[in-house]
């Protein structure tokens, strides 16, 4: 057991909680089932105690929970304006969602549900489907003519239309990747670090002393990784934001 | 750290676990995708049947009470001023009844002195009149007396002078003719 502790890969293992297969395809209870569920549960909990009072004079928990709905309503507004204030509850569940998983991730022995690719792969494509779903819609062709920008010369336009379609493309994928790397990565950082405490203060006095260096590492990552967290939520939130700025208005 | 890496491989081949890196296992895919599904589907409804509205209502609540507690304030404030200005003109205007009283009030007593000293002086007036007509008459009688008296002293001179009775009318006559001259 000694072993698995130090093995950094460990953490993203997804065990089977409740077997379930359907046809060929199995859809398995897992404890990544359990913390999505868990992540709902606490946002959800936290959000309705926060504002179970509904006092005029907010208390700290109720101003969180005012300051998290301000917050993404002031980035929602700022990048796609009034017009983008109909995707707010999209985008608010979103960042809840990203930020309450990736702190939840952040206590030892938890599972991060954001640091497996397919999870934030489908919040990506649950962005961007909704960016073309919206803007073809709304604007039929003309959404577009979000890949060919104005005020291009005329011989360019081929070529800057080739870029801004791969642009778009990628943008699932950039979005994605972004947010499981950095989870994936300071859990594993985390990890090795820790991982190198408990292999030195194995080997003796030296190696207790020795494994000051990576402890102190290991607390500052850990404050470092809290700040990954909401910074990651946050980078979600705000490009979920310009995408959708793209589809309420495909002619900037 | 090799050590440990082939213990690592070792773990993962006792667990049973699929060789691959854990976040790349596709076979995990399909579970996952369908509990985020869930789970994502949930939170959301979640947030949009209770918990928006709640926040958005507490927000919007106080951006009202805000509101509604500065309109008051400026309402307020328009009626002390209204208020103010008010008095100003309900004092402006008891000044300026004040002085149309006071003018008025002298204007009164002018006049009734003016009265009072027309009615005075009428009175002295008739009064000069009534004495200068006294004064006339006794004058007109004085002088009537005065012809009887000359009348008289003529013939009373006369006769002592030259001794001769004149009669009265005579002498009459005679005062008269002088008094012609």
């Amino acid at each position: 057991m000694a072993a698995d502790k130090v093995d950094p890969i460990h953490q993203f293992q997804i065990t089977k909680i409740l077997p379930i297969q359907v046809g060929n395809l199995d859809v398995s209870f897992t404890n990544s089932s359990l913390f999505m569920a868990a992540t709902v549960i606490v946002a959800t909990a936290f959000l309705v105690f926060a504002s179970s009072n509904r006092s005029l004079v907010p208390n700290r928990w109720q101003l969180v929970a005012e300051m998290s709905y301000s917050f993404v309503a002031n980035t929602l507004r700022d990048a796609a304006g009034k017009a983008g204030m109909q995707f707010f509850p999209l985008v608010f569940s979103l960042f809840m969602f990203v930020l309450v998983a990736n702190l939840i991730g952040m206590f030892p022995y938890f599972f991060t549900v954001t640091s497996h690719i397919i999870v934030t792969f489908c919040l990506a494509m649950l962005v961007i489907g909704t960016v073309v779903v919206f803007g073809i819609w709304k604007h039929g062709f003309h959404f577009f003519g979000l890949f060919v920008p104005k005020g291009v010369p005329g011989a360019l336009v081929p070529l800057v239309t080739v870029i801004e379609i791969i642009s778009f493309l990628s943008r699932p994928i950039s979005l994605s990747v972004r947010l499981f790397a950095n989870m994936l990565a300071g859990h594993i950082t985390l990890k090795v670090f820790a991982g190198f405490v408990v292999m030195l203060s194995a080997a003796g006095v030296t190696g207790v002393v020795g494994a000051i260096l990576p402890l102190a590492m290991a607390v500052a990552l850990t404050a470092l990784e809290f700040l990954v967290a909401f910074l990651q939520a946050y980078v979600f939130t705000v490009l979920t934001c310009m995408y959708l700025n793209d589809a309420i208005h495909p002619g900037h | 750290m090799a050590d440990n890496a082939h213990t690592t491989a070792e773990v993962h081949h006792e667990g049973g676990h699929s060789g691959t890196f854990p976040p790349f296992d596709s076979a995990t895919f399909g579970s996952q995708i369908l509990w985020l599904a869930i789970a994502f589907g949930v939170f959301y409804r979640l947030m949009t049947k209770v918990v928006l509205p709640r926040l958005g209502g507490i927000l919007e609540v106080r951006h009202d009470t805000i509101a509604g507690d500065l309109e008051e304030a400026n309402r307020l404030k328009a009626e002390s001023e209204a208020a103010g200005a008010a008095y100003e003109q309900a004092l402006a205007e008891a000044r300026r009844n004040a002085q149309a009283i006071a003018g008025k009030t002298r204007a009164e007593l002018a006049s009734a002195v003016d009265a009072k000293r027309h009615a005075a002086e009428a009175g002295l007036a008739a009064r000069v009149g009534e004495a200068e007509a006294r004064i006339a008459e006794i004058k007109a009688k004085a002088l009537g007396e005065v012809d009887a008296i000359a009348v008289e002293t003529t013939e009373a001179v006369v006769a002592s002078l030259i001794g001769v009775e004149v009669g009265r009318d005579e002498a009459a006559a005679a005062v008269a003719a002088v008094q012609a001259k």
